[in-house]
């Protein structure tokens, strides 16, 4: 008997929250949408054997083996060869803009030194800023090279096809060369940390006033909506620079993350990503209607940032169009900012593009934020 | 009076989707007036209101506060009124001393701390003005509202049901203020549902519906609308209501405690209907109420919200 009541009781509560839950057609969308999308994306996106990474050519020796050689990787699965360059040092530049990830050095003379059974060097470098990606490609290139020479070493150099190879391929793992993960993963860290403190709490804070009904009040006021958005913004904006420094001295002193760039650069590139945070995070809080969107959308922003930014996965290993998807989210452009400043020591001509694309991710979510916000009820 | 009025629109029109909420309506208020503006709910008192202050655009009519014009100087009119909402508008996270700074600093007001004091002070909060507003009771919840409301010394004063749900006590101090405030020449408009509070007023507008259905002052009220009315005593007078209520030429028949109050437009036909109980109940002319006046008036307005929303 008293279980049966107690029963009863629970279904009327049930039956309570259901019908609040339909009445808020918003997050009911949310709910639906966000588990289809991003399991979409996510599943197809996230790959932990990359193939078709970039991988340029340096061909100082245009010879015969050379040629196979290209044709040989071109037939992996693993790369895309982007370019076969000529010049010396060409595929170094490359790398450091974080063009390919990949390069492959023939030296000159090659082609003469296999003749010979010299056993020459093919330099193999990586870019180790992601060093999760590079394994297995590193593996594919020493089979590849192997393959293209037994095809040509036939007739009379048939006998240059002995145990040991007839090349030497030497592995480069530029920028971390003891390819340690945390110097992959701390600078990446600086973005994900960033983008959920100052993206969350933005999100929250017009849709509190409004439920707190003190939205009202605060729109009888004087006060100007881009007033509004910038009191608003500064604590926070304040939150993040000490986010920052708090996690690049953890990165010195703990991790040993080592630190090539300019301190300076990376506080204003790092400046620039928080603006582009607290306004699209103030820009998500005009959209939606309650706090429990507000946490639902910021949710939905936050699981890319981190699976799609390059920040979890190997970047390069995602279809090319949730790579152009990810362009879209500003913490990809901002970890590159804090891999290439800190890694490769990047100087402010190198970290231009990207700032560029974040400035310009500030100026489209300030005017949308502006434009969204009224100063009249309803 | 020949100032000019602190309020003047003309032909206030809102829409919501298809509903019309408020359906032109003019309404003047000279300055250091307080004017009541009673309505049943949802009749269009908070959206009027909010169209006054700036929070809303009317969709059609134009007007003037303190000379600006309502459509072009939205923000002037801001800088001037003091508006306090139905619900609880400031900051339950922040204390009493701290949510009329927060005040103080938006209007940009000078002697900042002096002002935020008096203002503890006048409103009797100085002994509390540490302890968060979100831990008031009602009626100091009321209070700090006023106080956030004054303190820019704006020259009109929005009230949006002020007194809803505080204690009788509560009222009458926060009545005394409000007369105070309209002597130092503060206009003060203000909705309530209370008739007591509507005969502490100057000046009364009805609304209902969204169409202003009378104005003036209370006595012009109840003259215009015609209104005579009867009150019986005698034995079991106050059961009579149901029973006279349905006889012709009885608008609306209540019990006030054992007398029964009777009213209607006409006095004859009044007279005539209460006649069969002339024997037992003694029935003497007596003055309608503002409250007949305004359910006189509601049951012949339509109610449109409930119309469009069913």
């Amino acid at each position: 008997m008293g279980v049966r009541l107690m029963w009863e009781r629970i279904v009327a509560m049930i039956f309570k929250e259901v019908r609040q839950m339909v009445r808020d057609p918003g997050t009911i969308a949310m709910m639906l949408m966000f588990p289809i999308i991003q399991l979409l994306i996510f599943g197809i996106a996230i790959n932990n054997d990359p193939r078709h990474l970039p991988l340029v050519i340096e061909a100082n020796d245009n010879s015969q083996f050379s040629r196979a050689i290209v044709s040989s990787l071109r037939a992996t699965s693993y790369f895309d060869v982007i370019e076969v360059v000529g010049g010396y040092g060409e595929g170094e530049r490359l790398i450091a803009e974080g063009g390919t990830q990949f390069v492959l050095t023939i030296p000159t003379d090659f082609a003469r030194s296999v003749v010979r059974g010299e056993r020459p060097q093919l330099l193999l470098t990586v870019d180790a800023t992601d060093p999760a990606s590079t394994g297995p490609a590193v593996a594919a290139v020493n089979e590849a090279v192997n393959r293209a020479m037994a095809q040509e070493l036939v007739g009379p150099l048939a006998v240059r096809q002995p145990a040991p190879p007839p090349v030497n391929l030497v592995l480069h793992r530029a920028y971390n060369p003891e390819g340690i993960t945390s110097h992959n993963t701390v600078p990446g860290l600086l973005a994900i940390i960033l983008s959920m403190t100052m993206v969350a709490l933005t999100a929250m804070s017009v849709s509190r006033e409004v439920e707190q009904g003190t939205m009202e009040n605060l729109l009888a006021t004087p006060l100007r909506p881009i007033e509004v958005m910038v009191g608003k913004i500064v604590p926070y904006f304040a939150i993040g620079l000490v986010q920052t420094v708090v996690i690049l001295f953890a990165a010195k002193v703990i991790f040993a993350v080592p630190f090539e760039g300019s301190i300076v650069l990376l506080m204003a590139c790092t400046l620039l990503f928080a603006l582009v945070c607290l306004a699209l995070g103030f820009t998500m809080s005009t959209l939606v209607s309650s706090q429990v969107q507000s946490m639902q959308a910021s949710m939905f922003y936050l699981m890319p940032s981190i699976l799609l930014s390059g920040f979890a996965f190997p970047f390069r290993g995602m279809p090319v169009w949730v790579q152009w998807l990810a362009e879209l989210l500003p913490p990809t452009h901002y970890i590159r900012l804090v891999r290439g400043i800190m890694l490769k020591g990047w100087d402010w001509r190198l970290a231009v593009p990207e700032s560029a694309v974040l400035l310009l991710m500030l100026v489209a979510f300030g005017t949308i934020a502006v434009q969204r916000y009224r100063d009249t009820v309803a | 009076m020949s100032e000019a009025p602190a309020i003047a629109v003309r032909g206030l029109t809102k829409r919501f989707g298809t509903r019309t909420v408020v359906d032109h309506v003019d309404l003047t208020v000279q300055p250091g007036r307080i004017c009541g503006f009673l309505g049943p709910n949802g009749s269009g008192k908070t959206t009027t209101l909010r169209m006054i202050c700036g929070l809303l655009i009317p969709d059609e009519g134009e007007g003037e506060v303190l000379g600006l014009d309502l459509a072009a100087k939205r923000r002037a009119i801001k800088h001037q009124i003091g508006y306090m909402t139905q619900k609880f508008g400031l900051f339950s996270d922040l204390s009493i001393a701290e949510n009329l700074e927060f005040i103080a600093r938006v209007y940009r007001l000078d002697n900042r701390k002096a002002r935020v004091d008096a203002a503890l002070e006048r409103l009797g909060l100085a002994s509390r003005s540490t302890q968060l507003a979100g831990k008031l009771s009602g009626g100091w919840k009321q209070r700090l509202a006023l106080a956030a409301a004054v303190l820019p010394e704006p020259k009109i004063l929005l009230l949006d049901e002020p007194t809803a749900g505080v204690d009788p006590q509560a009222r009458r101090e926060f009545w005394d203020q409000i007369h105070g405030l309209a002597r130092e020449g503060m206009t003060v408009l203000v909705s309530t549902h209370y008739m007591d509070e509507a005969e502490r007023c100057h000046e009364i507008a009805y609304i209902a519906y969204g169409v202003m259905l009378a104005r003036g002052t209370i006595d012009e009220v109840i003259a215009g609308s015609g209104l005579k009315a009867l009150q019986g005593e005698g034995p079991g007078a106050d059961r009579l209501a149901a029973e006279i209520e349905a006889r012709d030429g009885v608008e609306m028949a209540a019990p006030f405690g054992s007398t029964l109050h009777v009213c209607g437009p006409d006095l004859a036909r009044l007279k005539a209907a209460v006649a069969p109980w002339a024997d037992q109940v003694r029935f003497t002319e007596a003055e309608p109420t503002l409250e007949d006046v305004f359910i006189h008036l509601m049951k012949g307005a339509v109610d449109n919200s409930v119309l469009e929303s069913a």
